[in-house]
């Protein structure tokens, strides 16, 4: 059933002095903005027990937007600063916000390891290509050759894929879309929220200011219309060889697994522990 | 948690550290391992679970400190505690944690730097980044044991001054006083005085999270209690809100340095020892505050009238317990085991009234009772 826009726009937007808000026209942000509000419109979660925490760049500023318990870190953290949340008040929702360059290059570290941990967290991840708001230089998932501000000669080194990595590294579920697929990522991030274990969903997202006019890509809408032919669902994607995948994106769930989860095993220890020094 | 109360325990002060924590009502502890610190967060990752508390070992110093102030915004008393190549890393979470006025405690046992440098002989080097460590102006609150007691008594205190004010603390010990085991009694928990942050009473529309009251402090919501806001490392409004706006960028700099300034009473500790009718007196802290009192009880006993203010808040500098004693007496002398990181802020305060001399130890060995009587004879 469609979700009127009008409810969502009153029942989660700040309206006290936030807007207009800083995304250029025709930025994915806003998409992936309203798919996490119809995901929590449709799982009907209280605004008082979601935490969503961003890093810097456009997209941490997605927060300072939405009536929530809101926390715009320091630059590549916020999934640590969600992390100390998350234990210390088990029952929230604490969701992370991060872009491309936020979460894998100066926050690489946290969120690898965020994934190995296993706390029962949401990270969406906005990958955009580019470092937008600095103005448009490489980043993590810049592809070779690509120009940017810093490699005007095309970039030498070769891009992360998010979501694999996010399997590898043990994440219990992961998932990709693009915002053209706003549906998807509506879906995804709804399935992601609701998983028990650290949960990513990576959004392909087109930055044609900062990204897509060096490279001659075109416009927003281009820019869209080329992820509805790069995208390959995961299904397709298993039935093709990897030549006829090169190029290409996978989207949809890319790994959904039961593992223990940290502030269940945590309860253990902490029983554990009272035993221990009853017997002392 | 030890029993508190009557029965005297062996202790080094890292231990004690834990025990301070702990009575303060500490149930959060983040931190990666690194000499001298790391019995801190051994204890407390066996302690706090008996405790509902939480530990957890994250991947750096740079996680540690991100998880220590997103546990304090959810309402629970946290603390993280490590040495100087790690108190090197947690410096960019910190000034979060100013700006976003986040109450929690970092301890850094200081060892020999820069860099890797000495692990693990003992050093002073790290007093002045803990005052400016951190970029941009803040104000910020650092203090320093000398003993394990004090590693006990200032722990509680630093997590009361952090609440109090909704600031980060720093406490500085020092690889002496973490690994020295003295026996202590640790007081019945019925005489600690422990304080909580306040918590607004109004109701949620009526929060403005970064207002100030009279002391320029905010009471503080916890995420999931109903007081919807914002948290940000940008400079904000009253609602927490980013801003540029100038007058708005004023107003928060200024109750930020407000509210620490006007709360100098409480926040300012030092203790005197023989400095009434001094001539000369040491200015000491941390673990060469012990050899400064020695030197000073062997300068009475040979007829030489030496004071010594130990100092246990170095930032804010504790100018009005200083200033005084310059007036009064013609020679002050620092012993530190740096180059002189205390003896600048007291020449600041100086102002040409008392000589001052200064003796420095960086060779990674401890200053000496006997070292620091020699210079005072020469006063």
């Amino acid at each position: 059933m469609p979700i009127p826009a009008q409810a969502l726009r009153h029942k989660y937007l700040r309206h006290n002095k936030k807007f207009p808000h800083v995304w250029c026209p025709g930025c994915g942000n806003g998409i992936v903005m309203g798919a996490l509000l119809r995901a929590i419109y449709r799982l009907d979660i209280d605004q008082d027990d979601i935490v969503l925490a961003s890093g810097i760049g456009c997209s941490g500023r997605m927060p300072t937007y939405l009536d929530f318990n809101t926390l715009h870190t320091t630059h590549g953290r916020a999934l640590t600063f969600a992390t100390g949340v998350k234990l210390a008040r088990p029952e929230l929702n604490v969701v992370a916000i991060m872009g491309d360059g936020d979460a894998t290059a100066i926050g690489g570290n946290h969120f690898i390891h965020a994934a190995r941990r296993n706390l029962n967290l949401t990270a969406i991840i906005i990958n955009n290509s580019i470092y937008g708001m600095t103005g448009g230089q490489y980043s993590p998932t810049t592809p070779f050759g690509s120009k940017s501000t810093t490699s005007v000669y095309g970039h030498i080194e070769h891009a992360f894929s998010i979501a694999e990595l996010a399997v590898t590294a043990g994440a219990s579920f992961v998932a990709r879309a693009t915002v053209y697929h706003a549906d998807l990522v509506d879906r995804l991030i709804e399935q992601a929220i609701k998983k028990r274990g650290f949960a990513v969903v990576e959004v392909i997202s087109n930055c044609h200011v900062q990204y897509g006019r060096r490279n001659k890509l075109g416009g927003a809408v281009d820019m869209l219309k080329s992820f509805k032919e790069q995208a390959v669902t995961v299904s397709r994607a298993e039935k093709m060889k990897p030549e006829e995948l090169e190029g290409k994106t996978t989207i949809g769930v890319l790994a959904d697994r039961d593992l223990p989860i940290s502030t269940e095993e945590y309860k253990k220890v902490r029983s554990q522990a009272r035993a221990t020094k009853e017997r002392v | 948690m030890y029993d508190h109360g009557q029965q005297r325990h062996l202790l080094q002060g890292n231990e004690a550290i834990v025990q301070g924590a702990l009575t303060a009502g500490c149930r959060f502890f983040a931190g990666y391992p690194i000499t001298p610190a790391s019995e801190i967060a051994e204890q407390l990752s066996n302690e706090l679970p008996a405790v509902d508390g939480t530990f957890i070992q994250m991947e750096d110093e740079i996680a540690s400190m991100g998880a220590i102030i997103g546990a304090s915004l959810s309402g629970v008393k946290s603390m993280t505690a490590t040495s100087g190549p790690g108190f090197s890393l947690m410096q960019e979470n910190l000034g979060f944690a100013c700006v976003a006025e986040v109450p929690c405690v970092i301890v850094n046992v200081m060892r020999g730097g820069p860099s890797t440098g000495l692990p693990t002989s003992p050093a002073q080097g790290d007093v002045q980044m803990a005052r400016w460590g951190t970029h941009g102006d803040h104000p910020i609150v650092v203090l320093a044991v000398s003993t394990v007691m004090d590693s006990f008594t200032i722990t509680i205190k630093a997590f009361n001054i952090a609440e109090k004010y909704r600031i980060p603390v720093i406490l500085l010990s020092d690889e002496v006083v973490a690994h020295t085991r003295e026996c202590v009694e640790l007081p019945d928990k019925s005489e600690v005085k422990v304080i909580d942050r306040i918590r607004p009473s109004v109701p949620p529309d009526w929060y403005k999270p970064y207002e100030g009251d009279a002391r320029g402090v905010s009471p503080m919501a916890s995420f999931g209690d109903g007081y919807r806001h914002h948290v940000t490392g940008l400079i904000h409004d009253v609602m927490g809100f980013p801003t540029q706006q100038p007058r708005e960028v004023e107003d928060f700099h200024l109750r930020m340095a407000k509210k620490i300034s006007r709360g100098f009473p409480d926040i300012q500790m030092t203790k005197g020892f023989y400095l009434d009718d001094a001539d000369f007196f040491i200015v000491a802290y941390g673990a060469v505050a012990r050899s400064a009192l020695r030197a000073v009880q062997d300068a009475r006993e040979a007829g030489f009238k030496a004071g010594l203010l130990q100092l246990i808040t170095l930032f804010p500098f504790p100018r009005r317990a200083v200033t005084p004693l310059l007036q009064q007496c013609r020679s002050v002398l620092i012993p530190e085991m740096n180059m002189g990181q205390i003896s600048r802020e007291v020449q600041r305060v100086n102002q040409g009234a008392c000589n001052v001399v200064k003796y420095n130890r960086v060779d990674g060995k401890f200053i000496t009772p006997r070292e620091i009587y020699d210079q005072l004879i020469k006063l």
